[in-house]
């Protein structure tokens, strides 16, 4: 690892820890300011609804994540937020344009330059959303646009997928039929996405790994 | 001291987590863009990455203010704009509010009045996204050590296993595209809009390669997304 990469990881990591106070902080400071302290039961009660799920999500999500945005990227990432439908796109678009590998420097330069620049610009939008949102609420609750946001992210993928399928359709190809039928025969699924996502990495490493020892990519 | 959801105590919050969270992105920004241009990459690349980055982010970013505008019926803006600005995602937040309200019986029709039940909600949208943040710093050393004893024992199958990983991710989001098709012709819509994004995407391609449209290159995504989401908002009337 040179100084760069090093530096990277010793930045990264005063900032997400400085992330978790600042994240803890906020109900904290709502419970001292409101003297609202809730009840342990109801906090843990709300827990158990959510927590089994997200938490597993969340370690699965920084394994597979990781390697694929490189340290800033992830210690930016996961931070900020929305990383299956923003940030691992914004990535993977811009190391695709500026034709550099991910895992490689360059590659970890223009990761953490798209995540950081998307991060910038939703924090921006959601300002200056907020700040004009009895203007703009009854245009986002408009009927006539729900199902353009509705498909957000099909239009998203489409998008990306002809520019990467095309180009390594031989590693595509197992993972999309194996998604396309897993999703065909259960379609409940849909609503896990971000669960499926390892369980597709999974399958085309798999199929990466057999295709390489046979030299057929 | 008397509560309501969008009190100015509740903005304050908001405008500091949000100014955290600008520093941060900032703060990595101006680090590998400098790291870029000692790497010898040009100027021009770096710039047309982050002109084109922050072009696409806006669609994803308006999805994410509907997000807060759906929370905001009963938690008020500031703590939804603080959750979606930090690590969160509609996906999780509405859940995490749900639970909390299921487990103290109450509904989330009306707006909450009770400070107590608005801080046992922040307390769960909290805890319950924690793992997020707190394993990077601990996994990321393991993870990319791994990476790197990959690339160097075999540097083709580094390349391959970062592109199967891609590969992987988009898989799962394109397969999921087919999960409503069984509902009839409406569960072909979302086919339908990746096909015309892609289908956009593809035209964007002839004409930066025939045309020698460069400055393409930087608005294709943009454009085929937001030409897909029209597409949705004028087929959905007819068929859905």
């Amino acid at each position: 690892m040179n100084n760069y990469m090093k530096a990277t990881d010793r930045y990264g990591k005063i900032w997400i820890w400085t992330a978790v106070v600042v994240v803890l902080m906020v109900p904290v400071a709502i419970c001292l300011y409101y003297h609202a302290w809730p009840q342990g039961t109801a906090v843990l009660k709300g827990l158990l609804g959510v927590a089994p799920i997200y938490w597993t999500v969340g370690v699965i999500e920084v394994i597979t994540y990781t390697p694929m945005l490189g340290t800033g990227g992830t210690y930016l990432a996961f931070v900020t937020g929305n990383l299956t439908s923003l940030k691992a796109p914004s990535a993977l678009n811009a190391m695709e344009n500026a034709q550099v590998k991910p895992g490689t420097e360059e590659g970890e330069v223009i990761s953490t330059i798209a995540i950081a620049t998307s991060s910038i610009v939703t924090t921006l939008v959601l300002v200056l959303g907020v700040c004009g949102l009895t203007l703009i609420a009854p245009i986002l609750n408009s009927p006539v646009l729900v199902p353009a946001f509705d498909n957000i992210l099909p239009a998203l993928f489409g998008g990306l997928a002809v520019v990467y399928v095309s180009k390594n359709w031989k590693l595509a190809i197992t993972p999309l039929i194996f998604m396309v039928v897993l999703f065909l025969a259960l379609p409940s699924l849909a609503g896990s996405v971000g669960v499926l996502v390892p369980v597709g990495v999974l399958v085309a490493l798999g199929a990466a790994r057999i295709m390489y020892k046979k030299g057929w990519v | 001291m008397s509560f309501h959801v969008n009190s100015s105590f509740m903005y304050i919050l908001a405008v500091c987590v949000i100014i955290f969270v600008l520093a941060q992105s900032a703060f990595f920004l101006v680090r590998a863009y400098r790291r870029g241009r000692e790497l010898g990459i040009e100027a021009v690349k770096l710039k047309k990455t982050i002109v084109s980055t922050a072009v696409f982010t806006v669609a994803p970013a308006i999805s994410i203010l509907i997000g807060i505008v759906t929370l905001s019926k009963f938690l008020g803006i500031p703590l939804p704009w603080i959750r979606m600005s930090v690590i969160g995602a509609l996906t999780y937040e509405l859940p995490a509010a749900t639970s909390t309200a299921n487990a103290l019986g109450i509904s989330l029709s009306e707006t909450i009045t009770d400070p107590k039940i608005f801080s046992a909600i922040a307390w769960v949208m909290t805890l319950g996204i924690m793992p997020s943040i707190i394993l990077p710093p601990i996994l990321m050393k393991k993870i990319q050590g791994g990476m790197i004893k990959i690339k160097n024992k075999d540097s083709k199958w580094g390349d391959l296993f970062l592109t199967s990983m891609f590969l992987g991710m988009i898989s799962a989001f394109l397969g999921m595209v087919f999960a409503n098709v069984r509902q009839g012709i409406a569960g072909w819509i979302p086919i339908f809009v990746l096909l015309v994004s892609a289908a956009i995407m593809g035209v964007c391609g002839l004409l930066i390669k025939k045309c020698n449209m460069k400055w393409l290159e930087t608005y294709a995504l943009a454009i085929s997304m937001v030409g897909a989401m029209i597409f949705a908002v004028l087929i959905t009337p007819v068929i859905g």
